[in-house]
């Protein structure tokens, strides 16, 4: 099939159109034109428009933007609601305490916006500046040269129908080289995971730890609104033993973002992060925010929370890790974007020094070398402890924290080790099950009304991009095991067994739900479950997550 | 032989819309958009004339604001030859309104064919392609599932109740495509590329000479009411008594 593939070459190609994938882009240009050089790079996008798959709260510190582009003001960046309320705030189930805002969590001068709204723009920006932006193409395949480095990516074949065969709309894939090609997945990236594999990239890092991020936004009567007001809760209805909370932002036009974040390395497989989100909102301080409002729309994303140990080796022949894809959260901050940015931006500095040497070889060093020398590692190093303090549950999580911010300010002579979160989860013989309220379909809803609030499409002729490694793992593992974790913490329903009462279960897989969230991948037991990309252009079309 | 191809930018049909809490409108902000899904059959549609010989150029044009630019260059990486933009800024552009700049349009491109989707998805209003037939004085052929040209004449197979009509028309025709007429193919990566150096000319109203004010006035959009859940009866006599006596229909 790889014959009949047409072959486009760049000088970079960036895998993934969103904030550090496109702050390389324009990075890159920006580099080029103060050299007045050419300088062919694109990016490749799997959602149908740049933006489209983008999810975050979100709380934006804009540092790193001033640093990309000055005068982002003047050229319309939608950053327009400053945050000026914090709150944090702990739930018991009937009480809400106020609790002192950690320093980290301190928002002065960031704002409330909506991240696929500024990659939106940034794109503009990335577009204006020359980058060929390509969205509706996923990069499903690293190719490799014969030296063993990465040569480029290969976008995936379009028109092939479920049962495999070409359908008469079938186009085969491209083959897109180029001189270094930078990864910026975001989150548990499918081509970044070979990546991983291949060049063994995580020997000398701890295992990545992540969360789910689940997101609703409101539109809230006029008087319960306040722009820019911030609220963050811990507790309440996650157990002390979990790890999650929750941010509730007002942005403009009357409406709220709520996001609510459980971390995957929870051990009950009877939990529901969904769930635990919905009971969330019928707590007696949050429900009557909502009380009169409307639901706007649904979606779902994971976050990388290992911090400073997990971050992988960053270069490799011919490729880079930017973004979230490698791992550059700052947990405790509950901020990702800036550092995402700023990731992108070393990358692309580097990467531009590098092309024009000769013979420097295939492997941009230098890169990892500018980390190092940034504030986002020291960043990221003095909240490296933060986030593992939590395994052991909030009290000592919350006790620790402030320990560590307060009298060690981040610089304890230790470091905690983390375990990858689908060892954490337990049998489920050790937990009690769960049992959820029905949703009332006012405050709290069920999965399927919920993913059709996320725009969603995905052709549905084409096979199922949700890969088991072992068919039978589902009902031999993790159903008689784990009581089938995937039906739970999937945000969008698509895990079902179904057969179960004829004695005869089975997995049915409804893949044209998956909101591209990647927690399957991320919490299967035993890693069955691979996501790999479906059609470009398939998925949510996120409005302003 | 010139085809012309008309296309709308609307609001993407994976998009689920709400009116704006104001009841003015739908709300747009940050929603997605893409070509009217009737208009890229019709592109797909004359694309095919041309690789079969037929036509010779394929001209797409938008009214609309300067973001209408891109739905251009969206047809453009499918196989159109080159694109006019007849920017209305934020006008509220009505049926009319479009048909007329697109008969001023036509008359400077003389096309043999225009080809146009049956609708848009956004209005539903299904007029601009007879409007622009009866201004022009030309044949119309609408719903069209399938077009055959020979001979400086048109044939048209529409889809109706009950079976196909098949209507034969002289050239130049207003052609508008139905769902069933073929299947839009993917845009390759390298026309995608190669479109944004396609030639896109921007005209306004003003230039064509075409007075856009509406003549509409919508008085509210607002949405269709809550449907009340249903019940569970436990036998028929339940049933037959919540019929008789709640609903009151027997």
């Amino acid at each position: 099939m790889s014959a009949e593939r047409e072959i486009m070459e760049f000088d970079v190609v960036i895998v993934g159109g969103g904030l550090s994938g496109l702050s390389a882009a324009i990075r890159l240009k920006q580099l080029a034109a103060e050299a007045g050089k050419e300088l062919e790079v694109c990016v490749l996008e799997k959602g149908s428009e740049v933006g489209a798959h983008i999810l975050s709260g979100a709380c934006f510190e804009p540092t790193t933007l001033t640093e990309l582009i000055p005068d982002w003001k003047e050229k319309g960046a939608p950053l327009t609601v400053p945050t000026i309320d914090d709150n944090f705030i702990l739930l018991t189930e009937r009480r809400a305490i106020k609790m002192p805002t950690p320093p980290q969590m301190e928002n002065e001068g960031n704002y409330i916006i909506s991240m696929a709204n500024l990659c939106r723009w940034l794109g503009e920006q990335a577009d204006a500046l020359g980058v060929q932006i390509f969205p509706g193409f996923a990069a499903a395949e690293v190719l490799y040269d014969e030296a063993g480095g990465v040569r480029g990516v290969a976008t995936g074949d379009m028109g092939i129908g479920k049962d495999g065969q070409q359908t008469a709309n079938y186009q085969p894939g491209y083959e897109l080289t180029a001189k270094q090609t930078i990864f910026a997945e975001g989150c548990r990236g499918s081509l970044t995971r070979d990546l991983f594999e291949r060049f063994d990239l995580r020997k000398d890092a701890q295992p990545q730890t992540y969360g789910v991020g689940i997101k609703e936004i409101w539109e809230i009567e006029p008087a319960k609104h306040k722009p820019g007001k911030l609220v963050h809760t811990i507790g309440w209805p996650l157990g002390a033993a979990t790890y999650g909370g929750s941010a509730l932002y007002h942005m403009e036009n009357n409406q709220i973002a709520i996001m609510f974040v459980v971390g995957l390395d929870y051990k009950n497989p009877w939990l529901s992060p969904f769930e635990e989100f919905q009971r969330f909102k019928t707590h007696p301080a949050i429900r009557p925010l909502l009380e009169g409002g409307r639901r706007l729309a649904y979606g779902a994303r994971s976050l990388s929370e290992g911090g400073f140990q997990s971050i992988p080796k960053l270069t490799f022949p011919g490729g880079l890790l930017i973004g979230d894809t490698a791992g550059f959260l700052n947990v405790p901050k509950i901020k990702g974007g800036h550092t995402a940015m700023k990731s992108g931006m070393l990358a692309a500095e580097a990467v531009f020094e590098h092309l024009q040497k000769e013979d420097a070889g295939t492997e941009v060093t230098a890169y990892s070398d500018n980390i190092r020398k940034s504030w986002l590692w020291k960043e990221l190093y003095e909240a490296r402890n933060i986030r593992p303090s939590f395994r052991w549950g909030m009290w000592f999580g919350l006790g620790y924290s402030a320990l560590d911010t307060y009298l060690f300010r981040g610089r304890a002579p230790w470091t905690f080790s983390i375990l990858p979160d689908h060892e954490e989860i337990e049998e489920k013989e050790f937990h009690p099950k769960i049992d959820y309220p029905k949703p009332d379909g006012v405050i709290t809803f069920d999965r399927l009304s919920s993913v059709f609030l996320s725009n969603i499409n995905h052709e549905e002729n084409q096979i199922c991009h949700l890969r088991l490694r072992d068919e039978s793992a589902p009902v031999n593992i993790n159903l008689k095991k784990y009581a089938a974790p995937e039906t739970r913490y999937c945000p969008a329903g698509v895990y079902e067994i179904l057969g179960e009462e004829e004695g005869n279960p089975r997995l049915q897989i409804n893949a044209q739900n998956c909101l591209h969230c990647k927690t399957c991948d991320i919490k299967d037991p035993t890693q069955n479950i691979r996501w790999t990309t479906p059609e470009g252009g398939s998925g949510p079309n996120y409005p302003n997550m | 032989m010139k085809v012309l191809v008309p296309v709308k930018r609307v609001v993407d049909s994976n998009t689920k819309v709400r009116a704006k809490a104001d009841e003015t409108g739908v709300d747009l902000a940050n929603v997605k958009m893409s070509m009217n899904p009737f208009d890229e059959i019709a592109v797909e549609e004359a694309v095919r004339l041309k690789e079969k010989g037929v036509a010779t150029e394929v001209v797409v044009v938008s009214c609309g604001a300067s973001s209408s630019q891109e739905t251009l260059r969206t047809a453009l990486a499918v196989g159109a030859d080159r694109a006019i933009l007849v920017d209305c800024g934020d006008a509220d552009l009505q049926p009319l309104a479009v048909a007329k700049l697109l008969k001023a349009v036509s008359d400077k491109e003389n096309p043999q064919i225009i080809i146009a989707g049956k609708q848009a998805i956004d209005d539903d209003a299904n007029q601009v392609g007879q409007m622009l037939a009866a201004l022009q004085g030309w044949p119309q052929v609408t719903f069209a599932s399938r077009v055959d040209v020979a001979d400086g004449k048109v044939k048209v197979t529409r889809e109706i109740d009950g079976g196909l009509e098949t209507l034969e028309a002289s050239l130049p025709a207003v052609i508008t495509a139905d769902l069933r007429l073929n299947e839009p193919r993917y845009a390759k990566l390298p026309d995608v590329m190669k479109a944004k150096k396609r030639p896109l000319d921007t005209t306004t109203p003003a230039e064509l000479g075409v007075n856009v004010t509406p003549r509409l006035k919508t008085l509210k959009v607002s949405e269709p009411p809550k449907r009340q859940g249903g019940g569970k009866v436990a036998d028929v006599a339940d049933l037959v008594n919540k019929l008789k006596n709640e609903a009151k229909v027997i």
